[in-house]
Formats: structure tokens, C-alpha cells, sequence
């Protein structure tokens, strides 16, 4: 059943709509509920894969379900309509105005009433697809905050990596973060790049929900085999490269396999003057779990990650 | 004058992004005053620059006091000025949200770690600031309450209000509040305007920067003595939102006293052209900021106003 979660009047002859879809089956023996959440970041649509494979498969398979999914897939329904990350005319990144208020201004309204109905879900998903500028594997974040809740969940999600990170005044104001205050369990998705989608990687998180939800008995159907991520917390280091000098970047490597310290990730050239600027090495033996997709950089602009002992 | 590349970058197809500082006097780092560090805020560097060219006056008629440097970046951010672009053009990220910095990180992390270290040690920090949502100002100082806070420093601008702000989780990423963590003292100051360039209320702004730095014994300076500044707090003051959406028909403007029960605005339906709406005053009170857009947005803060009894 498809729902309005939360409905603004805007100034010319439309409304704002947030809706979900609810799957459950007309006998629940599960009271528990997941929800999977996607597009705050309007230009990011991996989770958009996700969500129909999610609701397709379990609406022909329904006779399996035994508690409730609920399902959203456009938290900034103007962002993806108009290819913005952030909510447009606001110039506001909507992961920033979390958990909202019903007495302030639009976007603060909305915000509210997204947390109060995805809020008492056993477990939440946030699927975000990086930005256009990078590529990553499929990943679950996680503030040190709520690691001790949240691992035993991510590791049965399928994904190829857990990031554990230090807690940030500034992450305070995310969906995720508010909802995990609150005790509704919120794990963050990042996988694939910004504006496209990456089927292999929807079909994988799309097994791991699968088996969460076998897991927490809210269905019956096929259980899937996960695999087991790398994780940042088991004596591991994640270093960053940065851009040396602005260009054009060519990457030389493929996301995702291991590199050798000293290897050359990249390099950075002037198509003006038909030449190197500057290499990319990597300063360490790991895996590159992150890479810049997006050509043009800036001195300072992130190229990619590396996971190393 | 003396004018200093403070931060550069290389880049690939425009002009290397620069930085530039301007500074007067020599001696100890007594105040630095820094303008627009987003694409729209001409009115934040128009302030500076009337300051620049006033510091050059005094200081060619040696008025600038023996053993102080006054420095002044009109424009932190020039690549989102001239292509007018809020944010960093690129990523779209806010220098303002970067403090303090590392120059080791992404773009706008250097940029803002390059400026950083020019500016931690002055004394006093002075930044022209603008508001995130659209409107106009009463021409106030607003310090964050951090514990560094010094209101009766603030009061020395002599500006009507002085505004005391509780910093939220974003506040903290911000140049005046890492200022303010790096013992400089800090103050915001808000002319009425951003990307509209109000000359009026910028040489108030500018009179008032000269005025402190005379009452700071950095310049002598003879200007007017300035307002007892009143002191309110951003908690204490009182929103009023319109509840429907709408055209916006202000009837009050930034500045002005209000009576409990005043219309300040009407809300005209879009398409119909009725009056879908009527804003009146919950309390008696200077208008702190008004709205100024042609078109609302259900629920937005249209005014906020400082009540009479938060007044004296
Ligand atoms: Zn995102």
C-alpha cells in the first residue's frame, strides 16, 4: 500500500509529497518492521535499484512475509526530480536538518515527520551513493557512537566493507544519527557513484536485506549466503589520497583490487599543454575501496581511499 | 598598504585562485576583518573594501597607532564570486563550514586551513557574515556563546543590538566560533543586505568597525559616538511564520518598532490573487529581520522580532 508520509502546499499549484510503500502480509506473525530509506542526497540513485528490486520481488513473493517493510525511496523528491544533491531553492544539504521540528520552516517539518514515521522500526537502511565525484564498494558507516548496536547488523548485510568513524559535532544533525539517538537501530549504505546506477551492487545489498530480514524474521523466503566485509576496526587504517595539483585526473588502476605502495593510482594531466602535472602513488600496500570517478580536480580534491593494516 | 597573497592554488583552465590581504599599520596582530567567503555576498565585500579605502587614508595621514596591523580580506572565496555561485564551485561545499581547516584535506579544507593560519593569531577577528536565508537585517553584532564570548566588547561597535547566539552542531565548523576557540575575539557583524549592495547600512557597518577601532586604541579616529547597544538573545527571540504559501506582501520592514497586534504582512494566494493569509505581531518589539522574497514557503520565519521587554 502506498502512503503519504508527510504533504506541503508550495506557492504555485502543487504539493510536496513524501511517500512509502508498505508491504506486509495480511496475517503478520512478525511484529517487527525494516525500513529502507533512500534519495535525501537527490543525486544519488543506487538506492533507487534497490528499492524496486526490494518491493517487486517481495510483492510476487508475498506469501513469505511475516512482518512489515517499509519502503522510501525519495526522502527529497525535488532533489532527484531536478538532479540536485541538496534541497533545491534552499541550497541546504537535507542530512544536515535532522531530526527537525513540526513548528519550524518546511524543510524543518518535513524532516519531523520522516523521523516520526520511520522511527520504532527495528532496523533502518539509508542507502546513499557517495556523490558524483567518487565510487565506492559497498560499505556500511558507522559513528563510534553506536558501533556496539550497529556491527552485529552490518555484518550480515552483505557488504564489502565496515567503516567505523569518530564521532563529529557536524554528523549530529544526519538522518541516521537521529534516528540512532533515538534507539532506532539506522544503518548508513554507501555504495557505487553519484547519478548512475550499479546493478551488481543493488543485487548484492539487495541479498543482504534479504537475509537481514530472514535473520529478524520477517521473512520466511529464500535466505541468502552474505559474505564477510573487510572492517576498519580490526587493527586496520584508512589513509586518504588527495589531489597534488589541479587537472585532469586518469585513474590507472580498477576500484576496488589491491595496491602496492609506491604504485601509481593515477596521474594528473594538462590537456592545454599535453602534459603530466603530477602522479597519484599510493603511500601504503591496501585496498582501494574508494575512487575518484569524476576527471576534473582541484589541488585538495579527494581521489580515492585505502583500507591497510 | 600593504597588500599580501595570503593563500593560492593552481588551477587548470581560470586564473590561480588567490586570497588577497590587505594591511595597514605594523606591529602586533590587532584585528583582522574578513568579507565574503560565499559567491553572493557582495554586500559583505563592498563593507570591506569601503573599509580598505578608508585604512588607506588614515594611514597616509599617519593615523593608524604605532605597533598595530590591521589586516582586511575583502574576499575569501573569488572563483564563487565571479561565476556567482554560493559555494565552492566545484563540490559545492561552504569555506564557512570548514574551520579550521587542513591543509593536508580536500579543497575548501585548505582553503580555509591556508586562511586559518594567517588570521588565528589577531587579536580581534571581525567577519562580515550573511544570514542562510533570504531577507533583511537590522544592522547588528552577533557573537556565538561559546564561553570566549565578550558582550560588552561586542558593545563597543555601537550598533543597536548586539545578538547572542547559541551555537548548533554546524555552528562549530565556522570561522568566528574557531576564532573564538583560538582566543581571538570574535564578533559577526550583519549590515541589512547580502547580494543587494545597501550603501546605507554598509557605512554604518563601516563607521562602526572605525569607531571600535578607535574605543581598541588601534586608529585615531573621529567618527560618531554609536548606540548604547541593547543585548538580545537569538533564543529569546520570537519567530512569526506564515502558515501558507504563498506571495509575500510585507507591510513592515527590518528596524521597525511593532505593536502587539500589528499586520506585518499578508499572504496573497498565487494563481487567485486573494489574501490567503494574515501575519499580525504576537508582541510589541523591534523587527530584528524580515523576509524578503517574492514568495513564501509554508511555514517560513517571515520576521523575527526582538520583544520590548528583552529590550533595556
Ligand atoms: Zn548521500
Amino acid at each position: 500500500m502506498i502512503t503519504t508520509v508527510v504533504k506541503v502546499k508550495l506557492p504555485v499549484n502543487e504539493s510536496l509529497e513524501i511517500k512509502k510503500m508498505r508491504l506486509e502480509p495480511e496475517e503478520k506473525s512478525c511484529d517487527k518492521r525494516i525500513s529502507i530509506v533512500t534519495g535525501i542526497h537527490g543525486d544519488e540513485l543506487e538506492g533507487q535499484y534497490v528499492c524496486y528490486k526490494l518491493s517487486d520481488y517481495l510483492q510476487k513473493n508475498i506469501g513469505f512475509l511475516k512482518g512489515t517493510v517499509d519502503i522510501y525511496p525519495a526522502l527529497n523528491p525535488f532533489g532527484i526530480d531536478s538532479i540536485t544533491r541538496g534541497i533545491p531553492a534552499f541550497d541546504l544539504d537535507m542530512n544536515r536538518i535532522f531530526p527537525g521540528s513540526s513548528e519550524g520552516d518546511m524543510n524543518e517539518y518535513l524532516a519531523s515527520q520522516i523521523i516520526k514515521d520511520v522511527a520504532g522500526s527495528a532496523l533502518v537502511l539509508d542507502i546513499h551513493a557517495s556523490n558524483i565525484f567518487l565510487t565506492e564498494v559497498p560499505q556500511i558507516r558507522i559513528n563510534e557512537l553506536h558501533e556496539k548496536t550497529l556491527i552485529p547488523f552490518a555484518e550480515e548485510a552483505n557488504v564489502d566493507f565496515i567503516w567505523v568513524h569518530g564521532a563529529s559535532t557536524v554528523l549530529e544533525s544526519t538522518f541516521a544519527h537521529s534516528l540512532n539517538t533515538m534507539g532506532t537501530p539506522t544503518l548508513v549504505v554507501e555504495m557505487g557513484v553519484g547519478m548512475r546506477i550499479t546493478k551488481a551492487y543493488g543485487d548484492q545489498l539487495f541479498k543482504g536485506i534479504l537475509h537481514l530480514m530472514h535473520q529478524m524474521g520477517i521473512w520466511s523466503g529464500e535466505d541468502p549466503v552474505v559474505k564477510k566485509p573487510e572492517e576498519s576496526f580490526a587493527h586496520k587504517d584508512v589513509c586518504f589520497l588527495n589531489a597534488p595539483a589541479s587537472g585532469i585526473f586518469l585513474k590507472n588502476v580498477v576500484h576496488g583490487t589491491c595496491v602496492k605502495k609506491s604504485e601509481q593510482i593515477g596521474v594528473i594531466v594538462d590537456p592545454l599543454s599535453g602534459t603530466v602535472i603530477d602522479e597519484v602513488k599510493s603511500p601504503v600496500d591496501g585496498w582501494l575501496f574508494t575512487i575518484r570517478e569524476y576527471p576534473v580536480v582541484n589541488e585538495g580534491s579527494l581521489i580515492g581511499r585505502i583500507l591497510y593494516d | 598598504m600593504t597588500e599580501k597573497t595570503l593563500f593560492e592554488i593552481k588551477a587548470l583552465y581560470r586564473d590561480d585562485f588567490r586570497v588577497t590581504g590587505f594591511s595597514f599599520g605594523k606591529g602586533e596582530k590587532a584585528v583582522c576583518i574578513v568579507g565574503s567567503m560565499r559567491g553572493n555576498e557582495n554586500q559583505q565585500m563592498y563593507c570591506c573594501s569601503q573599509l580598505v579605502r578608508k585604512l588607506k587614508e588614515l594611514e597616509e595621514k599617519g593615523r593608524i597607532r604605532g605597533g598595530k596591523e590591521i589586516l582586511v580580506i575583502p574576499c575569501v572565496n573569488p572563483y564563487s564570486m565571479n561565476i556567482k555561485k554560493r559555494f565552492w564551485s566545484i563540490d559545492n561545499t561552504d569555506i564557512n563550514r570548514m574551520f579550521p581547516g587542513y591543509q593536508e584535506g580536500e579543497t575548501t579544507q585548505r582553503i580555509a586551513g591556508g586562511v586559518f593560519d594567517a588570521i588565528k593569531d589577531y587579536a580581534y577577528g571581525l567577519q562580515f557574515a550573511s544570514f542562510y536565508m533570504p531577507g533583511r537585517f537590522v544592522p547588528h553584532i552577533r557573537i556565538m556563546k561559546t564561553g570566549f564570548e565578550d558582550v560588552e566588547l561586542a558593545k563597543k561597535f555601537g550598533f543597536p543590538y548586539v545578538i547572542l547566539h547559541t551555537p548548533r552542531p554546524f555552528d562549530t565548523t565556522t570561522l568566528n566560533y574557531n576564532w573564538q576557540i583560538w582566543e581571538t575575539k570574535a564578533f559577526s557583524i550583519y549590515t541589512t543586505t547580502t547580494e543587494e549592495i545597501d550603501r546605507t547600512s554598509a557605512r554604518w557597518a563601516v563607521e562602526s568597525v572605525l569607531g571600535f577601532l578607535q574605543r581598541m586604541g588601534v586608529i585615531e579616529y573621529g567618527g560618531a559616538a554609536g548606540y548604547v547597544s541593547k543585548v538580545a538573545s537569538t533564543e529569546n527571540m520570537i519567530t512569526v511564520r506564515n502558515r501558507t504559501a504563498g506571495f509575500f506582501e510585507g507591510k513592515v520592514n527590518a528596524g521597525e518598532h511593532v505593536r502587539k497586534g500589528q499586520i506585518l504582512a499578508c499572504i496573497v494566494d498565487c494563481c487567485k490573487g486573494q489574501i490567503a493569509d494574515e501575519i499580525y505581531s504576537p508582541v510589541e518589539g523591534t523587527l530584528l529581520f524580515a523576509h524578503a522574497e517574492p514568495k513564501a514557503y509554508q511555514n517560513t520565519a517571515v520576521y523575527k522580532i526582538i520583544p520590548e521587554t528583552e529590550e533595556w
